[in-house]
């Protein structure tokens, strides 16, 4: 099967790859620019972004493997990431986990039926504060409690709300609307 | 508020910061004109006179760090703002960039200057979307309004500066891994030397400093390296923002000056520790660094050398406090997971190492810990700390000992509770699963 990209992505990437002293500098982007039109990175995107970057497939697909936010499947069209590092632990973020698994009853790394949900544990998010938290796709929630967090996810059911940063337009989703996309003690 | 000179948080508030014409008219870009009449070489003697040492964790001085760069390569230097932020405990930067960017931004282009580089990054971590929107629109305007680009501010100075996403690997916060990232590697450290102000990025001269470091440069060109200085105490100058975090009744980020005292910073600003219980145990620096129980903490400064010598670390002042509800063993097999998912997999002792101890305190805290589990443990600490590349290694096994020495007898009494038949209720506070990573199995 055949690679295809927009054209606007592959202007979005020249324009990336001319930022920095080599081009190579740019395939954390270019990952990130195929996962935003594809939804995971396939071994053809894999050998498409070798032949822009001019680093060979293996060396990408390496890339692919190590960071933990580049995707080889697909996932849900939510991905909620419940952070378990110690302060969200030492808040409650467990009850958060327990809410995922009652609600759609998957187990971390699976997609719900409908394709809509998927979610994992993830480290540290930097959110400690307003702990427990989660990220869904690109979007932190912060402050939560296992009620709150039932109630957003009743919220994106009904609304699914754009919650994605766009790598080729540089801007993060609407949101849920009235939610506050960050909060500062 | 207002108890602590602010420096870094002083608009922080203030709506519309993270717009150049709100910023601006607080007076953001104020100091760089100025730095721009100065000679470089001054400014670099002013960073090191104001006593700054370094915010992300290790506390180099970071005059002396710019002092190291050779300026006759003819290479080009590079500057890179280290946003990777992945400590856990630790959030700090992520405010500043969201919030105030212009800040940072100016601070950068002190230090460019400072530097004579033409070529700046922010490696901002890839969870960062928001502060990564935020940093970059100001960059934007920065550019349209031609403080960026060519002949910044009318004078013959040129500055670049890109903002780099990172994709979810703490390591990349370890400098040398950065810069491998930043080529286009995977995010695994170097050895060192050289140093990267001798050979960093692409074998270039490069200095990489953390957010907060160089958010406290204006400052300094604006009132002098000497007034830095008064701020704070011996050896450990200025402010410093705190991360708090856990058993608190107000978590967030204080901007504190660096000798302020370790239980009136939980009492006073973090509004003590949640009714009806006690302070058991504060991780003061992030989670590298060693555990103080709460009868340490007494008298005790939060600075450099009080710190160090009450045994533990100011690091990047992550500070978590847990209180008399924790329990110690699920706590530290909680972080012992991070530090085996984290690692990158490089150094053997580290890689295997970390995945064992994890092992073992999972069993101690499952119930079926052995009589020799803690001698183990402290043998594998032996085997990983100064046998590794990079100071992951070395910084894992703080936490580690600490917890076990200052816990001894909550750990013995868990494991000889399995040798006599107590069930102990756990409440698990690691729940991770053998599944749990989708994208990455290094
Ligand atoms: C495992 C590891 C993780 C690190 N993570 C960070 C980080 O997230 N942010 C940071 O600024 N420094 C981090 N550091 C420290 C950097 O290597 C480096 O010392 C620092 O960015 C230098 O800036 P400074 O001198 O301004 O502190 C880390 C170090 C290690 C060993
Ligand atoms: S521990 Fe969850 S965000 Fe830091």
């Amino acid at each position: 099967m055949g690679f295809s990209i927009s054209e606007k992505a592959r202007q979005r990437l020249e324009e990336l790859k001319k930022r920095y002293p080599k081009p190579q500098s740019a395939v954390m982007s270019a990952l990130y620019i195929v996962q935003e039109e594809h939804g995971h990175i396939s071994d053809e995107a894999i050998d498409w972004i070798s032949g822009e970057v001019g680093l060979k497939p293996v060396h990408v697909l390496e890339l692919a493997t190590f960071y933990t936010m580049y995707r080889r499947k697909p996932l849900g069209k939510y991905h909620v990431q419940v952070c378990r590092t110690l302060s969200c632990a030492l808040c409650g973020a467990k009850k958060l986990m327990e809410k995922m698994q009652e609600r759609y009853g998957i187990a971390p790394g699976q997609v719900s039926e409908d394709g809509m949900f998927s979610y994992e544990y993830v480290e540290c998010l930097g959110s400690c504060g307003t702990a427990p938290m989660c990220e869904i796709n690109d979007t932190y929630f912060e402050n939560l409690t296992p009620e709150k967090f039932e109630e957003l996810l009743v919220r994106i059911e009904k609304e699914q709300p754009d919650l994605s940063l766009s790598t080729i337009e540089g801007k993060l989703g609407e949101g849920l609307s009235g939610c506050p996309k960050s909060e500062v003690m | 508020m207002a108890k602590h000179k602010q420096i870094l948080l002083k608009n922080i508030r203030e709506e519309g910061q993270h717009l150049l014409e709100k910023a601006e008219s607080r007076g953001a870009y104020k100091v760089i004109r100025k730095a721009l009449e100065m000679d470089p070489l001054k400014i670099i003697d002013e960073v090191k006179n104001s006593g700054l040492r370094g915010r992300g964790g290790a506390g180099f001085p970071t005059g002396l760090k710019w002092s190291f760069v050779p300026r006759d390569t003819g290479k080009p230097v590079y500057l890179i703002n280290n946003a990777d932020e992945s400590e856990p405990g630790t959030f700090k930067d992520r405010l500043l960039l969201e919030n105030d960017p212009h800040l940072v931004i100016e601070g950068m282009l002190c230090a460019a200057w400072a530097l004579q580089s033409e070529w700046s990054c922010i490696y901002i971590r890839g969870e960062y979307a928001y502060p990564y929107t935020r940093v970059q629109a100001a960059i934007d305007e920065c550019y349209e309004k031609g403080y960026l680009g060519e002949n910044i501010f009318g004078t013959n100075f040129t500055h670049h500066m890109v903002v780099h996403r990172g994709a979810g690997a703490y390591i990349c916060g370890e400098e040398t891994a950065l810069l491998n990232s930043l080529e286009g590697k995977k995010g695994q450290p170097r050895l060192k030397p050289p140093f990267p102000a001798v050979a960093g990025y692409y074998a270039c001269p490069t200095v990489i400093n953390n957010v907060e470091s160089l958010s406290n440069i204006p400052f300094i060109i604006e009132n002098g390296g000497e007034a830095y200085k008064s701020i704070g105490v011996e050896n450990s100058a200025g402010t410093k923002l705190v991360s708090a975090s856990g058993h608190i009744n107000k978590p967030g980020i204080y901007e504190i000056e660096m000798g302020y005292p370790l239980m009136d910073f939980i009492e006073d600003e973090c509004g003590g520790v949640r009714d009806g219980h006690n302070l058991l145990a504060v991780i003061p620096g992030g989670s590298s660094v060693p555990v103080m129980r709460a009868e340490e903490c007494k008298g005790v400064n939060l600075d450099y050398d009080s710190m160090k010598n009450a045994g533990s670390s100011l690091g990047c002042a992550g500070f978590m406090v847990m209180d008399d509800s924790t329990d110690v063993v699920e706590a530290v097999l909680n972080l012992s997971h991070f530090y085996s998912h984290e690692s990158c997999g490089q150094c053997t002792p580290c890689r295997e190492g970390g995945h064992w101890i994890e092992k073992i305190f999972r069993r101690i805290a499952e119930g079926n810990g052995m009589p020799g589990d803690l001698k183990l443990i402290e043998s594998l600490c032996n085997q990983i700390g100064g046998h590794t590349i990079c100071a992951f290694g070395d910084t894992m096994v703080l936490p580690y000992r600490s917890f076990i020495q200052k816990f001894e007898k909550e750990f013995k009494e868990r494991i000889s509770n399995v040798l006599k038949g107590v069930e102990h209720e756990r409440v698990p506070m690691d729940f991770q699963s053998e599944l749990v990573s989708i994208g990455s199995a290094h």
